[in-house]
């Protein structure tokens, strides 16, 4: 599934491509429309109310939900709404729930373990053991998510905070080309969240990511620039001083 | 980090301990020890014993695949039954010429119903080697092609459960014909010898009930090394959340398609050392309801644990014996007493009790019923 669909340059120089993406659930239409395109090595915050399709969008992006209409590209020549949820995560594409999703009875350095890259298959893992320089990143990984105290800590007792860190080292180890970051702040303490701004700075030196996000102080410690999606469409997209000055933007936003 | 090689836990070794023990005593106390010593084990005492353990092979791999993966397969004992036919045709054509109707290569079944030859099903099943080689291929194929179906189509939960049920409840009546070719209602019986030994014998039943134990020991180890893996990590995973392991890029369907299969050998293993200690093997093998029970035992002995599954086999079993001697009427309410207070008071199961004074590990837990399935957003 990796053949070239087309040539169109504006394609091909996107890490990853929306374009007229369609979801409806039981004739609730979820998603109209959307179109984004995300440069390689991009950052990119998403905002919008609840209900906007912003999980949505993640869904269509990995494999989770079909589209009924529109195209998703990934690198200008995957088809994604063609390849399923292993497929898509195997070309380099990782995910963070909105509700934090860790393996409750691994350890944390099991969790790393399990999501660092590394040969998939079912006699790859039944006869490999994990090799030295896996080792070696987990325990980069655990101190940089701070959680290298931990580590052979059952992940189900560990805090929303810490399980929500775990979750974005879990990234970090499947060292994905695209990041997918759903609500990484929501029940976090103010000193979390400015770190987890922090964090999420550092990961995009070397990885592309997508953040959706509600939390404005968190978007503009991000810094980057900002899509506002509004009823399954895009509303406006610009710096985020550009886009809360939009019109449209604050009737949204206030006259809920 | 884990390395590949294999650690047991306290009660992997005393179990190990144990099965490796009966497996060399047991000889000794029903061959050697006089008849009238209180230490004699009686042939019957071997024979209930050697069933139990072939119960509690069922039970490990019954819980390879509920307990470490969350497939709720009610029909284990399908591959079991089919375990136990393969055997039983390499009995039945040990008898050859000394049946009633003394034909030296059709089973007395056969000449009853008329057959003039032998059906090709039952080629080969002279020689015992294609018969081991047949107790282990037909279960296997069997899972390999029901779950390459189910598990790429994502049935799971209570959907896979019914199903197979379904598979086993199909088997039975298929073996229930007399034309199907297996000996219908009746099933297998009057097996002569195996390999040459009488299975009537005293020396060859010790043999069967030692080697049965050695194979739990074996379905053990295997069990423990497969879980142990990190194979066996991701197994977890996909039993806890399903999805989040699809999105972490593991093709879940062939994680659980290998544990199947595997699951599957193993219990048709079990069927086969249970045939000639029984004696015999009939569609009833196949009935849902014994599919159901295995699942009580590894319930009351401790899901996810693999030595609380042999264990809750062996218990309940001997509590069935006892049961259905003392009062045969209570069996069935019994044993659904027992897994309601299992399952109210005793969350994992009896090995949970033994091990309740010790310190609580925390790698490889047995499943919360917090963590459940899906639930990713
Ligand atoms: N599986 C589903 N079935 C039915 N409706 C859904 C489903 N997933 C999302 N929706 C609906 O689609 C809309 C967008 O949801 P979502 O993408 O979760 O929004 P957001 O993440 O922006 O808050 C909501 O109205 C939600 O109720
Ligand atoms: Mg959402």
């Amino acid at each position: 599934m990796t053949l070239a669909a087309t040539d169109d340059p504006k394609l091909t120089s996107t890490l990853l491509y929306l374009d007229g993406v369609s979801v409806s659930f039981d004739g609730y239409k979820a998603l109209r429309g959307l179109s984004l395109t995300l440069a390689p090595g991009e950052m990119r915050a998403i905002i919008g109310p609840n209900g906007a399709g912003k999980t949505t969008m993640m869904d269509v992006i990995t494999g989770k939900t079909r589209p009924d209409e529109g195209d998703v590209y990934f690198e200008g020549r995957h088809d994604l709404t063609r390849l399923d949820e292993a497929e898509i995560a195997e070309l380099g594409v990782g995910r963070k729930f909105q509700k934090p999703t860790v393996f409750e009875n691994h350890t944390v350095s099991d969790n790393l373990l399990l999501a660092a890259k590394a040969p998939r298959g079912v006699f790859a893992t039944l006869f490999g053991g994990s090799g030295a320089a896996q080792n070696e990143t987990i325990e980069r990984i655990l101190t940089t998510i701070r959680l290298a105290d931990l580590r052979q800590t059952r992940a189900g007792g560990l805090s929303h905070g810490q399980k929500q860190w775990l979750e974005i080292g879990m990234l970090l180890a499947q060292d994905p080309k695209l990041l997918l970051v759903d609500e990484p702040v929501a029940g976090m303490t103010d000193a979390e969240t400015a770190a987890t701004a922090e964090l999420l700075r550092e990961i995009s030196h070397d990885h592309s990511v997508v953040v959706v996000e509600h939390d404005m102080a968190f978007v503009r410690e991000l810094g980057v620039k900002v899509t506002v999606l509004h009823e399954g469409s895009v509303l406006a997209e610009g710096s985020l001083d550009q886009v809360s000055a939009d019109e449209r933007v604050i009737e949204v936003y206030l006259g809920r | 980090m884990s390395t590949p090689a294999l650690r047991l836990d306290r009660a992997g070794l005393i179990f190990l301990a144990l099965t490796l023990g009966a497996a060399a005593l047991a000889p000794v106390f029903a061959l050697l020890v006089p008849r009238d010593s209180a230490f004699a084990m009686p042939p019957y005492v071997v024979a209930l014993i050697g069933k139990y353990l072939c119960y509690a092979i069922l039970a490990v791999a019954l819980d390879l695949v509920w307990g470490y993966c969350g497939i709720l397969s009610l029909g284990h004992g399908a591959f079991f039954a089919l375990g136990g036919y393969a055997m039983g045709m390499y009995l039945m054509r040990q008898i050859g010429a000394r049946g009633v109707y003394a034909n030296p290569i059709l089973p007395d079944f056969m000449v009853f119903l008329n057959w003039k030859e032998l059906p090709v099903a039952w080629w080969g099943f002279h020689s015992f080697a294609y018969a081991s080689l047949m107790v282990m291929l037909v279960p296997g194929l069997l899972a390999f092609a029901f779950g390459w179906f189910a598990f790429r189509s994502r049935v799971t939960g209570v959907y896979l459960s019914i199903i197979t049920q379904a598979l086993t409840y199909a088997l039975k009546l298929a073996f229930f014909r007399n034309d199907f070719g297996f000996g219908g209602n009746n099933g297998l019986t009057d097996f002569k010898d195996v390999l040459g030994f009488s299975v009537q014998s005293d020396a060859t039943r010790a043999a069967l009930f030692s080697i049965s134990a050695l194979a739990l020991a074996l379905a053990y180890l295997v069990s423990k090394a497969i879980v142990s893996s990190k194979y066996g990590k991701a197994l977890i995973a996909v039993r806890d959340s399903e999805s989040r392991v699809r999105f972490l890029g593991y093709r879940v369907e062939n994680y659980k398609l290998f544990v199947f299969v595997v699951s599957a050998v193993m219990a048709g293993i079990a069927g086969a050392l249970y045939v000639p200690q029984v004696g015999i093997i009939n569609p009833s093998e196949f009935d849902p309801g014994n599919s159901i029970e295995a699942v009580i035992w590894v319930a009351v002995g401790g899901r996810g644990t693999l030595v609380g599954a042999a264990l809750g086999a062996i218990a309940v079993n001997f509590a069935k014996t006892y049961f259905t001697g003392a009062f045969p009427e209570y069996w069935l309410f019994g044993l659904g007493g027992l897994f309601v207070l299992v399952t109210l008071f005793l969350p994992k199961g009896l090995l949970g009790l033994l091990n309740m004074r010790r310190a609580a590990r925390p790698a490889a837990a047995p499943p919360s019923p917090a963590a459940q399935e899906e639930g990713v957003q």
